[in-house]
């Protein structure tokens, strides 16, 4: 509890400096209206009306929670108007692509740990894949997998777990090697074999680094799901509301959307920050 | 343990040494050209034996251990171990090496750690238990069997280490500085456990140490080796009796042992001076 103090004060901050940004963003507008209305504002007027615009420049944090508030609670889950429907539409996507990807990732490592030629030819590949702007590559894929038939959640999740695999290898093929000389040495005088090196040595070594890759990867693939819905014409979804927001003007229902993804993104984390501690703990690895 | 495998258990038989070396060199290709890590090496060990290898770094003690164990390839000379290649005798399980850091691992128990070796070589459930309660109790850590190793101390891991080693009835144990990290009295009381586990298992015992007094104290035979080439300078034959208790380091016999290891170290070392 020692750590509330900072933590609220930090909180606090956030949001003064937010408030701040309002008005000082909002102000301009709010003055041009009064101007036409042949007005003139004093401060407190001013600071008011920074705060109940439609369409602010910087929505005040209010305004978000409010539309979070209506977009959570006021409207059934069912409802194209309710934030966890959209938020469902992606994290679904979101979970399957971070299952391709970090499927892919391990395998992509194992292969890269065991064969010295796909260490040197597939490496530079994958970091060559993630140079590519994910806005330019999505629509490709999402034309590309049209064309064979595949529509729905599989080309989101694709999008998804291109930008997911990469932190995964990465870390994996950091985890498999991380056994010391000694210890692949240890296994040599028991005339171990390969496979019984992966399985009792090199696999477990590498559970540290593969729980951190995968907190990596599962913002990753968020990210890739909500771009994955931007360029594409999809209907729902985080991505397709941030659109419909942006066409009209509707600041405060992309802030609305920010935040929720925010939200999504850090639960992915937590849990697997959770299931992450219970298996190092049950492995002995952590204290 | 293996105690029907003792010496004199078996006389009968004419013994094929444990190690021999004929003329072993070994060089390492480096970028800055070759190292002679070691230069015609000649030695036999014979069963029982608890041979010392002694001297200071770059003497090619360890790269000789290594060699043993298959772990290195020598590029000169014959080397068998139990009559074989060394790598067949890998192959074989013929030995168990303990390294200078026990290198646990931190997933595994204490006795899952012992475990390790027996699982590879697809020993059964029953046995690999009951083997792992018997090196336990060898090694004094009955009781610590569920234990993580960040839960012992240091000599107690590298005790387990050496259980690790023994849990598999490899007639040779090889011993890379196995006491090097560990403090003066805990590595006088492993000492003393290794001299007691020696003489009831009747292991052949291969010990890397740059300790004086270690190699003294423990040893039926003290080879001082020299650097650049990798050498042996010196073989001692050990006139101490095979029972040690500790104070046996304060007798003439061992102190003279001792000079004549400090002798033989100086006299590899002469053409530095």
């Amino acid at each position: 509890m020692r750590s509330l103090g900072p933590v609220l004060t930090v909180l606090v901050a956030i949001l003064a400096i937010w408030y701040v940004g309002a008005v000082l963003m909002n102000a301009r507008w709010a003055e041009d209206q009064a101007q036409r209305a042949h007005k003139t504002l004093t401060t407190s007027e001013l600071v008011i009306q920074t705060m109940e615009q439609k369409r602010p420049v910087l929505p005040a944090p209010h305004q978000v929670a409010v539309a979070l508030w209506q977009g959570v609670f006021a409207v059934s889950p069912t409802s194209k108007r309710s934030l966890v429907y959209h938020g469902w539409v992606t994290l679904s996507a979101t979970l399957l692509g971070f299952v391709f990807g970090t499927a892919a990732g391990v395998l992509l490592a194992v292969g890269m740990v065991y064969n010295r030629a796909m260490d040197m030819s597939v490496m530079p590949w994958a970091i060559a894949s993630q140079t590519i702007p994910i806005v330019a590559i999505a629509p490709m894929i999402i034309v590309v997998l049209y064309s064979i038939g595949i529509t729905g959640l599989i080309p989101k999740a694709i999008i998804s777990a291109y930008l997911s695999f990469f932190p995964v290898v990465v870390g994996m093929v950091k985890g498999l090697r991380s056994p010391d000389a000694m210890q692949i040495d240890l296994l040599k005088t028991y005339n171990a074999g390969g496979v019984q090196t992966f399985w009792k040595l090199r696999m477990p070594s590498s559970m540290p680094y593969f729980f951190t890759s995968l907190k990596v990867a599962a913002a990753a693939a968020l990210v890739g799901t909500i771009v994955g819905e931007l360029p594409t014409g999809a209907v729902a979804g985080l991505g397709a509301r941030l659109l419909s927001g942006s066409y009209y003007g509707q600041t405060i229902q992309i802030w609305a959307v920010l935040v929720v993804a925010a939200v999504l993104a850090a639960g992915l984390v937590m849990v697997i920050g959770g299931v992450q501690s219970v298996t190092l703990k049950r492995m002995g690895m952590e204290r | 343990m293996s105690e029907d495998k003792a010496p004199g258990g078996g006389a009968t038989l004419p013994a094929v040494p444990v190690v021999e070396a004929a003329g072993v060199g070994l060089t390492f290709q480096t970028a800055d050209g070759p190292v002679h890590a070691l230069k015609d090496v000649t030695l036999t060990i014979e069963k029982g034996d608890f041979v010392s290898f002694i001297g200071p770094s770059g003497c090619g003690k360890t790269t000789f251990l290594r060699a043993i164990a298959a772990l290195e390839a020598p590029t000169e000379g014959t080397l068998t171990v139990n009559g074989m290649a060394p790598d067949a005798a890998r192959q074989a399980r013929a030995y168990g090496y303990v390294f200078q850091a026990a290198g646990l691992y931190p997933w595994r128990t204490i006795a899952g750690n012992v475990k390790l070796p027996l699982e590879i070589m697809g020993f059964s459930k029953a046995e690999q238990d009951e083997r792992v309660r018997k090196v336990l109790e060898l090694v004094d850590l009955d009781g610590f069997g569920n234990k993580f190793p960040w839960q012992l101390s240091g000599g107690m891991q590298q005790r387990a280490s050496i259980a690790r080693a023994l849990g598999f009835d490899a007639d040779i144990l090889l011993m890379d500085e196995p006491f090097g990290a560990l403090d003066e009295i805990v590595r006088d009381r492993l000492n003393e456990e290794l001299l007691k586990l020696w003489s009831r298992t009747g292991k052949t015992i291969g010990f890397v140490t740059h300790s004086i007094p270690e190699a003294v104290y423990l040893s039926t035979r003290i080879v001082v080796m020299s650097p650049r080439p990798g050498r042996i300078t010196d073989v001692i034959e050990s006139p101490l009796p095979r029972e040690r208790p500790l104070e046996i380091r304060d007798t003439q016999a061992f102190i003279d042992v001792a000079h004549r290891v400090r002798e033989g170290l100086r006299a590899g070392h002469s053409y530095e001076e």
